[in-house]
């Protein structure tokens, strides 16, 4: 009795149709199939396949935009991510000119995928904003080792395909750059109105102890004219 | 029997001696999962931890989390803030619901009825699943929890999304009682078999629902009160028998009590901080500490030792499930072989965290 009951039900209680979001609505109006996995190399199943606002895969690299990304890649290749990776997958090296000066980007940056596991502790740790979780997750490939061994420019995204993968959480994370830069320009500002103040204020008091050195030195010549007098 | 073999949950083996049908002998071997998780500890920041707790119980990566953060919290003395607090007993009770509704699939899935209860089951818990992802950004493993809070609030809309599963979970709970509850063929395949006595289940050190199951009323979110238990109305089920009979019950009425806990919770959630103040960089002064939680697998510690660097001295996790196996012998001797099965699955145990 029972059992007849829940097989009926399953059909019409919305409740327990595991695909209750789609099962009354036109046949158009269905997600479309996902298609054959995996695709041709280089086609990605993402435009049809649908993941949520909030998962996360693995950790990509963002770029302001612009023509070259390099230009604007914000990792200043500190390495603190590498250090606090977990299972240790991140390979850093620092980028120099032809002078041998450091000039604040990678020259490389290797995320191994096979090791890495989504744990998003080298997005928190990082202080410049440089590294946030992608949600692609078909990365399926014949060659075990290069293949899935990201290089920075794979690794490389724009913020606006940020912003599509994750809106709620790029626009917070905008905001708070934001925020930050605005409250490093206010200090730096008051830093600035401090250090004038500082100016006048040492000024004044060196013209007040001139003031008073003069006086002493006038007071003392008096003494001496006293001293004279007498 | 193993170590692949359908009923063992994972990669598990069992030998056997068998007199016929009956048990006469069983030791079991484990260890084929061994991934060094408590060495390897020693060796990283204490944050770089709270990932690999994901994967000691990878049904249950929220309570894990707790359980580390508690005990870390302990070293420097966080305050966590009210919401975190509220949001984290939250999620241990979703937790909770995952975990039994999964074993009360497995379960009855080790008894013969193959497939259909297990993806019933999956069906409730996917829902929950769904509500770990917006708020944590992986389904399994959550990495949720920090020293002194959680990671990040929860999007909006997420505590009515959470209300919703919440209320609706009941009817599921009412239509797998009546199919299983009172189904003659769990009834003769539970009742009477793999007792544990009280006494023993005390002396072995069982914890969580099957020391329950065993007539001991002992519920750590009663007895310590960590976190905020002790704001929240519930009842601590017990059994009286401790055959796996009462061990599945336990855990069907242990869900109900998850719900009244949930309700509560998310009636009062307050808004707020999510983050109390941490250290920027965790150093700990030298000291030992244990924190300890009711998991849904039973008392989950994560015992420390600080030694005035970032890197912990000693890490230690005491894993219920490892140690409610320890009396798998005294319960299958003079069973049948195909119960074996069945207390196994009693018993509830996840080798990621048996193994380590
Ligand atoms: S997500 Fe975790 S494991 Fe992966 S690169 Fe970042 S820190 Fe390392
Ligand atoms: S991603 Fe961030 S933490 Fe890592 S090297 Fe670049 S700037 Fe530093």
């Amino acid at each position: 009795m029972v059992t007849l009951r829940n097989f009926v039900g399953s059909y019409f209680d919305s409740n327990r149709l595991t695909t209750n979001d789609y099962s009354w609505k036109p046949k158009d109006q269905l997600p479309q199939s996902a298609g054959e996995y995996p695709k041709e190399e280089g086609e990605q199943l993402s435009d049809t396949t649908t993941v949520t606002n909030y998962s996360r895969n693995f950790p990509m690299l963002l770029h302001d935009g612009g023509d070259d990304p390099m230009d604007t890649i914000r990792c200043v290749a500190c390495q603190i991510c590498e250090r606090e990776c977990p299972p240790q997958c991140i390979y850093i090296e620092k980028a120099y000119d032809e002078n041998g000066k450091y000039i604040k980007s990678p020259a490389k940056f290797d995320i191994d995928v096979s090791v890495c596991m989504s744990c998003q502790i080298c997005v928190e740790v990082c202080p410049f904003d440089a590294i946030v979780m992608n949600s692609q997750f078909e990365l399926s490939t014949p060659d075990r080792f290069g293949g899935l061994l990201l290089r920075r420019d794979d690794l490389l995204k724009s913020n606006d395909y940020y912003h599509q993968i994750h809106p709620e959480e790029a626009a917070a994370r905008d905001q708070k750059m934001a925020d930050e830069k605005a409250a490093k320009e206010a200090k730096k500002k008051a830093a600035a109105e401090a250090a004038k103040k500082k100016a006048e204020e040492k000024a004044k008091a060196e013209a007040e102890a001139k003031a008073l050195e003069e006086a002493g030195e006038k007071g003392k010549e008096e003494d001496s004219g006293k001293e004279e007098a007498s | 029997m193993g170590p692949h073999h359908p009923s063992t949950h994972g990669v598990f083996r069992m030998d056997v001696k068998l007199d016929g049908e009956t048990v006469v002998d069983l030791k079991p071997v484990f260890g084929y999962l061994h991934r060094n998780h408590e060495k390897l500890a020693e060796d990283m920041s204490y944050l770089a931890s709270m990932p690999f707790t994901d994967r000691l119980d990878y049904f249950n990566s929220m309570t894990n989390n707790w359980a580390y953060a508690l005990a870390a919290e302990q070293l420097v003395e966080i305050e966590v803030p009210e919401r975190a607090e509220y949001l984290r007993v939250i999620m241990a009770e979703l937790t909770r619901l995952v975990n039994h509704v999964s074993l009360v699939g497995f379960f009855v899935n080790d008894l013969g009825a193959l497939g259909t209860p297990l993806l019933y089951a999956f069906r409730e818990r996917e829902k929950i699943l769904d509500l770990f992802e917006q708020a944590s950004g992986a389904r399994m493993m959550c990495n949720y929890f920090r020293f002194g809070g959680l990671r990040c609030d929860v999007p909006e809309g997420w505590l009515d999304r959470a209300r919703e599963v919440t209320d609706r979970f009941p009817k599921f709970l009412d239509e797998y009682e009546q199919l299983l509850c009172e189904n003659e063929i769990i009834l003769s395949r539970t009742q009477g078999i793999g007792k544990l006595s009280r006494e023993l289940a005390i002396s072995a050190g069982i914890t969580g629902p099957m020391l329950r199951a065993s007539g001991v009323a002992y519920d750590l979110r009663k007895v310590d009160k960590y976190g905020i238990y002790d704001r929240f109305k519930f009842r601590v089920p017990y059994g009286e028998e401790g055959d796996c009979y009462d061990r599945f019950m336990v855990r069907m009425l242990e869900m109900r009590e998850s719900i009244q806990i949930l309700k509560q919770a998310l009636a009062d959630i307050p808004e707020g901080d999510i983050m109390g103040k941490a250290p920027r960089v965790f150093k700990p002064k030298p000291a030992e500490v244990y924190g300890r939680i009711e998991g849904p697998k039973g008392e989950l510690g994560f015992y420390l030792i600080a030694d005035g660097t970032p890197k912990p001295y000693r890490y230690r996790v005491r894993p219920p499930s490892l140690i409610n196996l320890t009396v798998l012998r005294d319960m299958c001797l003079g069973q049948k072989i195909a119960d074996a099965v069945v207390i196994l699955g009693s018993i509830d145990i996840v080798l990621g965290e048996v193994d380590r």
